[in-house]
């Protein structure tokens, strides 16, 4: 019965690192490749982290067992007297020191080039693309006319689109994200990137896709009973689809309702 | 008997308080204002063991709108304050099950078991005091937390299931600050800030307590380096709390000014909330954000370091052998509770906070871990070479490290900032805390519940109902919640009342279900621990002073102990941990034993 716990207490381990190792084959992981170089960067430091903390779970498991198993033969002269171990406390104190040190120190760099905004690419910094308010429970995106740029207030030839936010493929994007209510935070776990809207301020964010396709903008702070069905659309496509897209928006805006030859007409009655 | 105690403690120096004369007193007096700190502890423990199944009540409702979203709900379904929405889980229900969910877990169940229930059982009985510096406090500190309890269940029901407090236990201001801006955005939320800050006072009064019970009534002998890990536990917490809780009292008081006077602390200026319009403003939601986690990452430790020192006395006593490093395991304790001060924003990594500042926070954050590992290899040493005796409390203990590596190692997925702007807000980040909460602290209370039960009642619990309640319960935990790192990995949000209508995450319902039949095993089991706990109390064999044979000085009083607690002031000659001493022929030396020197070779 003694040894039935150590194996208890070593079957869980191995039953978690099996099911990992299935999880990718079952969808139980990332969605899908992401679609720039520092959602890749992401997934590799996170891959990194895994390895790292795979093989301090097998250790200490594998230690766990190896005491517990040791433990459960009586032995005559009575436990080990022992207090600890000086050398041993400083080891494991030291080792782990450095590899945290480390991961912290390696992780600084990707961190910079996602949230710093002196270290964004240039022209996603000059350029911000649109600007995304969060409010209960949508997405209303502003942009720019085309060949206009995007002013912090509201300009009367911009263009209004609610959950649907249109970014031209393969060249890095900023947009501004405020919100207008409470707190919400935009979300594209495809493109493994999370930035809370926060009431008051108007944060940047970039971000790049270098494949054309539609990924979801998720709501990741709760904002309220309709949180859950706060959902958006991103559409990543070429950059002449993008320019025709905010030129029919435009169009579409401008629209009165009456057909150009309608308008012709009545200019020309008034003209007579 | 009892009588004989009063008059030694009456004649020492620290019993200034009024127990000492007065061996009769009533029902009411001795049960229900007591100012006994074991009847203090007892109703403590009992109060939380209740309310951690209403806490488990409302995660299984949680569990069942995820695995079955919008369908019909048992049991509950049928209740006439669901007819108006068919019996499902509304949407405005379901947030106000997950945000009265974490509420009752942190404020009704972890903290006050911990520090209420084991803090007030055995401070003084580990130290060697005849009771708490402060008895009249203590009687208060948990008369306090009844009109939490009661504030917690106005708000919850003030609304009907629409509109209960849904701003998440964390609150964050606008939505918490304005009454519009959700339905639970109003009284509900008013009732729950009232109740979160009469927790604070029932915690602070037992800080108080604890520190000047530590620091002044000592038995004779016990110095701080021969106090229990318990202790110390005790103690960093105290001191934790006490620096920690003013900051959530006073912005408590600041989002309830702003909803009830018109200030702005937290409210900016030109919001349309729910398409009214405040018209004021100024302030600034990232303050309430720092204010909050500067308690509440502090607060986590509250919750685990009393576990992590009742732990280190269970291993030592059932691997009959001493504690492994008694100093770095002190020492690692402080390191967490001062480090614990420097990391709140890791819980801001995302919030648009300057990036620099997430910076220095990553390094804080990483830095934690580190006496968290030295802590764990601490107690794998502990176990190394001993005699193993397989108690329930000792499989318990064993699944709070093994849980609590799985809890310490994903937690350093989101101290790296980068990693954490995909999971932050996933079901990792559930997976994690529920490790470190449930994993680490709650199967460390199971293991505390049954070591010193025989303490608190004179009574033995059965050890076999023990070990099926820690089996059932640990397979349910584990199919519950390791299978949450999957769903956070594959980038399921937390606090979604329905994910499955993104398309990406359609496929993740399955492995939701599995996880809700593994909840309500989980759940099932814990009625076998409040059996156990309840017919043990009455009916369970007898047992004496000491049915461990351990060290401890609590071991010394009489099961259950007297009012006063010990037959005479104990003299305290060694530490806590002599197991398997060569200085005796037991495999245990208690504290109190006195051996006299041996004469050395070659001296004479």
């Amino acid at each position: 019965m003694r040894k039935f716990w150590c194996l208890f207490f070593m079957f869980w381990p191995m039953l978690a690192i099996a099911v990992c190792v299935v999880a990718p084959t079952n969808g139980w992981w990332f969605p899908s490749v992401a679609p720039w170089e520092l959602g890749q960067q992401i997934d590799d430091l996170f891959n990194l982290l895994l390895i790292i903390t795979t093989v301090v779970f097998i250790g200490t498991q594998v230690a766990l067992g190896y005491v517990l198993w040791k433990g459960t033969t009586v032995k005559t002269g009575g436990a080990w007297f022992s207090h600890g171990s000086h050398n041993l406390e400083v080891i494991w104190t030291i080792l782990p020191a450095i590899i945290l040190l480390f991961i912290s120190l390696y992780q600084m760099d990707v961190l910079a080039r996602i949230r710093v905004m002196s270290q964004f690419p240039e022209q996603a910094r000059d350029a911000p693309v649109a600007e995304v308010s969060a409010r209960q429970f949508e997405w209303r995106i502003r942009y720019p006319a085309p060949g206009k740029k995007l002013m912090p207030q509201p300009q009367p030839t911009d263009l209004y689109t609610v959950n649907d936010l249109h970014v031209p493929v393969g060249k890095p994007v900023m947009i501004r994200l405020r919100s207008e209510d409470v707190q919400h935070s935009f979300g594209l776990p495809e493109l493994r990137l999370m930035q809370d809207a926060v009431p008051g301020l108007v944060i940047p964010v970039w971000f790049q896709s270098n494949t054309t396709g539609k990924y979801d903008i998720v709501c990741k702070e709760l904002c309220g009973w309709g949180h859950y069905k706060m959902q958006g659309e991103l559409t990543v496509e070429l950059q002449e689809e993008y320019d025709a897209y905010l030129q029919a928006l435009q169009a579409k805006m401008n629209d009165d309702g009456f057909s150009a030859e309608a308008n012709n007409a009545v200019a020309q009655s008034n003209e007579d | 008997m009892s009588i004989a105690t009063h008059d030694t403690a009456g004649a020492h120096s620290h019993d200034d308080h009024a127990h000492g004369g007065h061996p009769e007193i009533g029902f009411v007096r001795k049960y229900i204002f007591s100012t006994d700190h074991k009847v203090i502890g007892i109703q403590f423990l009992i109060t939380t063991l209740l309310m951690l199944m209403v806490g488990g009540a409302l995660a299984l409702a949680v569990r069942w709108q995820l695995a079955f979203p919008w369908q019909w709900m048992p049991i509950a379904g049928d209740l006439e304050v669901f007819k108006d929405q068919g019996g499902i889980i509304s949407p405005e229900f379901y947030t106000m099950l997950f945000t009265m969910h974490a509420t009752v877990m942190i404020f009704l169940v972890i903290i006050p078991v911990l520090a209420g229930a084991f803090g007030n059982f055995l401070i003084p009985l580990q130290i060697g005091a005849d009771d708490m510096a402060f008895p009249t406090l203590n009687m208060l500190s948990y008369w306090f937390m009844w009109p939490a309890i009661v504030l917690f269940g106005i708000s919850f029901v003030i609304g009907g299931v629409t509109a209960g407090p849904a701003a998440g236990w964390t609150s964050y201001p606008v939505l918490s600050a304005i009454a519009s801006a959700a339905p639970g955005s109003g009284a509900a939320q008013t009732f729950w800030l009232l109740a979160v800050t009469c927790v604070g006072v029932s915690s602070m009064m037992g800080s108080v307590n604890y520190m000047t019970t530590i620091i002044n009534m000592r038995a004779p002998g016990m110095t701080l380096f021969r106090m229990p890990m318990t202790i110390w536990g005790m103690f960093i917490t105290a001191i934790l709390q006490s620096f920690a809780l003013p900051v959530l009292t006073a912005a408590g008081f600041m989002v309830l000014f702003d909803r009830t006077m018109g200030t702005c602390f937290f409210v900016p200026a030109g919001l349309v909330v729910n398409n009214a319009d405040p018209t004021i403003g100024g302030g600034q939601p990232l303050l309430w954000q720092h204010l909050f986690w500067f308690y509440s990452h502090p607060a986590v430790y509250i919750m685990l370091l009393p576990a992590m020192g009742m732990v280190s006395d269970i291993l030592c006593a059932f691997a009959r052998k001493p504690l492994f490093g008694y100093k770095p395991m002190v020492y690692s304790l402080a390191a967490i509770a001062g480090l614990g001060f420097i990391v709140w924003g890791h819980h801001m990594f995302t919030s648009g906070m300057n990036p620099a500042l997430g910076m220095t926070f990553m390094v804080s954050t990483m830095m934690i871990a580190l006496p968290s590992a030295v802590k764990t290899f601490n107690w794998i040493g502990t176990l190394w070479g001993g005699n193993l005796i397989f108690t329930t409390p000792m499989l318990n203990s064993v699944a709070f490290i093994s849980m609590f590596i799985v809890g310490g190692l994903s937690g350093i997925f989101m101290a790296a900032v980068p990693v954490d702007l995909y999971i932050h807000d996933s079901y990792f980040i559930v997976a994690h805390f529920h490790y470190v909460l449930f994993g680490a602290t709650l199967f460390g209370v199971f293991g505390a519940i049954h070591f010193w039960f025989p303490k608190m009642f004179g009574r033995m619990m059965n050890d076999n109902v023990g070990k099926l309640h820690f089996v059932l319960t640990f397979i349910g935990f584990n199919g519950t919640f390791f299978t949450m790192h999957l769903l956070g990995v594959a980038g399921m949000p937390r606090r979604l009342a329905d994910p499955f209508n993104y398309p990406y995450l359609e496929h993740l319902l399955p492995l939701n279900q599995f996880m809700t039949y593994s909840a309500m095993l989980m759940g099932f089991a814990q009625f076998l621990l409040l059996g156990n706990f309840f017919y043990s109390m009455f009916w369970g064999p007898k047992c004496g002073r000491n049915p461990w044979n351990a060290n401890g000085l609590e071991w010394d009083a009489p099961s259950p102990p007297p009012h006063g607690n010990f037959d005479s002031i104990p003299v305290v000659y060694r530490g806590p941990y002599e197991y398997s001493s060569p200085l005796t022929d037991k495999d245990y030396l208690p504290q109190t034993e006195y051996i006299p020197p041996r004469p050395q070779p070659g001296t004479t």
